[in-house]
């Protein structure tokens, strides 16, 4: 190995442990920040409902192109009734998940990181320190908690708007039976796929909130340093997602 | 609350023999500063001599590399973080920026310590607010978000903001900077009622010359990483040490050398 490649292979093993230290410093601070509520449902407002439309809106095409793309595979074999299994289990396994989380990364992370990188920008941080008043506990935590919470709800109204989409293509337009779609559905569609998404949308949860709080609050105190923690936030975020949906998956299978 | 080190005459903040460096850039080294309690110190110095520096060092928000530094009598690189939270509830900080909290109103900025660390009745907090936007001029923009004030108008919030908690020490980051006439002559009122008023300990850090000179009791000058003269105002006047006179008059060479170091001029002209 080069020195070039070992340099930035011990520099990125030193990123990661800084991430970990501060994975647990948010983490202490969990608990106290939740004395103030008010501040963590305001950031689950701001994570959550302000991404409902996003969310909703590519949840019904995904959902409507998984249709097309599934019903033309399957009626290939005579099989278009399994059409909303196929839709639903891919949904709410894998791109429900994955799909949200990359979303969010790119509407909530970046949002969160260039939120908290201005604040240290124009010193409001270093002041909330000077008040004795610790910035991790009263900024990080309740958005990293925002973040945590409304990425599993939001997965789940993906999927449902998913599945709906899914269904317009194969009930409305192809004609096939609603009774057969919905029965076959609920059928094959067991507790362990929404176990499994469940699991998969909140370790993404804790892996989006944590990259965008982290590259904000480690952002260098310049318009530069915050562009740059916003474009790192997103591009470690989406590499994260499907890295960890990999091993995920790996296991569940 | 005074300390046995307080009583027996030791200053409020002691800054003694203290190094500090970034990376291979010296800030300071040996540098020596005692505030008393009660009064205005002035700390002044040319531009990135470290002043501000010097605050961060008394709040305890960067820890010098040699020497001690004591606020009440207590070292402030030896304290664990609730202790050094403790200590900061009693020292304010204005900021030169006034850092106020974007996404509150003027008057949850002035509420903001208070809601974090006492548990006042909503009324009592409401009173104690107005009253602190009042002695700044202020109560009248309490409804207004920091993006629709002024330089001037934020950094009289923040000074609220600072005196809300009753500090017993405030501490002034280049206070004077970017403000018109009336706005420096206000603030400059406001610093001096204060202290007078609340008897509350002051430290200035700025480089403006005849405003220091107006209300500061007691004044250091630093340059090159020490103090280079201290002093009350009339004496830092009449000292006739060339580095004293320089920023006195404000001429841009003398010790303080105007051009930043560089390869000889000519040769780098002649350079290919």
């Amino acid at each position: 190995m080069s020195g070039h490649a070992r340099f930035k292979v011990g520099l990125s093993i030193v990123k990661l442990g800084a991430v970990t230290r501060f994975l647990i410093r948010v983490l202490r601070e969990v608990l106290p920040s939740l004395r103030n509520p008010q501040l963590t449902v305001e950031q689950i407002y701001n994570a959550g409902a302000r991404s409902l439309v996003i969310i909703m809106l590519s949840g019904l095409f995904v959902g409507m192109v998984l249709g097309l793309q599934a019903y033309d595979l399957l009626a290939r074999f005579g099989s278009e009734s399994a059409l909303g299994v196929a839709a639903a289990l891919g949904l709410i396994r894998e791109l429900g998940p994955v799909l949200t989380a990359l979303l969010f990364a790119g509407r909530a992370g970046t949002a969160l990181a260039s939120e908290i990188g201005l604040m240290g920008a124009t010193d409001q941080l270093t002041a909330m320190e000077m008040m004795a008043v610790d910035p991790v506990r009263y900024v990080v935590a309740p958005r990293f908690i925002g973040g945590f919470v409304a990425m599993p709800l939001l997965t789940a109204i993906f999927d449902c708007v998913g599945i709906y989409g899914t269904q317009l293509i194969g009930v409305t337009m192809m004609r096939i039976p609603s009774g057969t779609f919905w029965s076959q559905l609920v059928n094959a569609v067991a507790l362990r796929d929404i176990r499994e998404g469940i699991i998969k949308s909140l370790v993404f949860g804790v892996g989006c909130s944590l990259v965008a709080v982290y590259e904000g609050y480690n952002a260098e105190p310049t318009a530069e340093g915050v562009g740059l923690a916003t474009t790192r936030t997103v591009v470690t975020s989406a590499v994260l997602i499907l890295f960890l949906d990999y091993i995920m998956t790996a296991v569940f299978l | 609350m005074s300390t046995p080190a307080e009583e027996q005459g030791e200053p409020l903040i002691n800054v003694r023999d203290v190094r500090y460096a970034i990376g291979s850039h010296v800030v300071f080294d040996g540098l020596n500063v005692r505030v008393a309690a009660g009064g205005i110190t002035a700390i002044m110095g040319p531009s990135g001599t470290g002043k501000t520096t010097l605050l961060r060092l008394i709040m305890g928000q960067v820890l010098p590399q040699a020497g001690r530094i004591t606020v009440f009598g207590q070292d402030v690189a030896s304290l664990q973080r609730p202790e050094l939270y403790a200590l900061r509830q009693r020292v304010g900080l204005l900021f030169q920026s006034g850092a106020l909290l974007t996404g509150m109103s003027v008057f949850e900025n002035v509420a903001f310590p208070v809601r974090e660390h006492a548990k006042l009745p909503e009324p009592v907090l409401r009173e104690l607010v107005l009253m602190k936007l009042q002695a700044v001029g202020l109560r009248g923009a309490a409804e207004l978000m920091p993006s629709e004030l002024s330089g001037g108008m934020s950094r009289r919030v923040a000074l609220a903001r600072a005196i809300v908690m009753d500090p017993e020490v405030l501490l002034y980051d280049e206070p004077f900077v970017g403000l018109d006439p009336i706005s420096k002559g206000v603030i400059l009122r406001l610093i001096q009622s204060l202290n007078r008023a609340l008897h509350i300990t002051s430290v200035l850090v700025s480089h403006d010359v005849p405003e220091i000179s107006a209300i500061a009791d007691y004044t250091y000058l630093i340059s090159g990483g020490k103090v280079v003269a201290e002093g009350t105002p009339v004496q830092l006047k009449s000292d006739t040490s060339e580095v004293v006179q320089q920023f006195v008059s404000g001429s841009p060479d003398g010790p303080v050398a105007f051009h930043y170091p560089a390869p000889d001029y000519f040769t780098q002209l002649l350079e290919r």
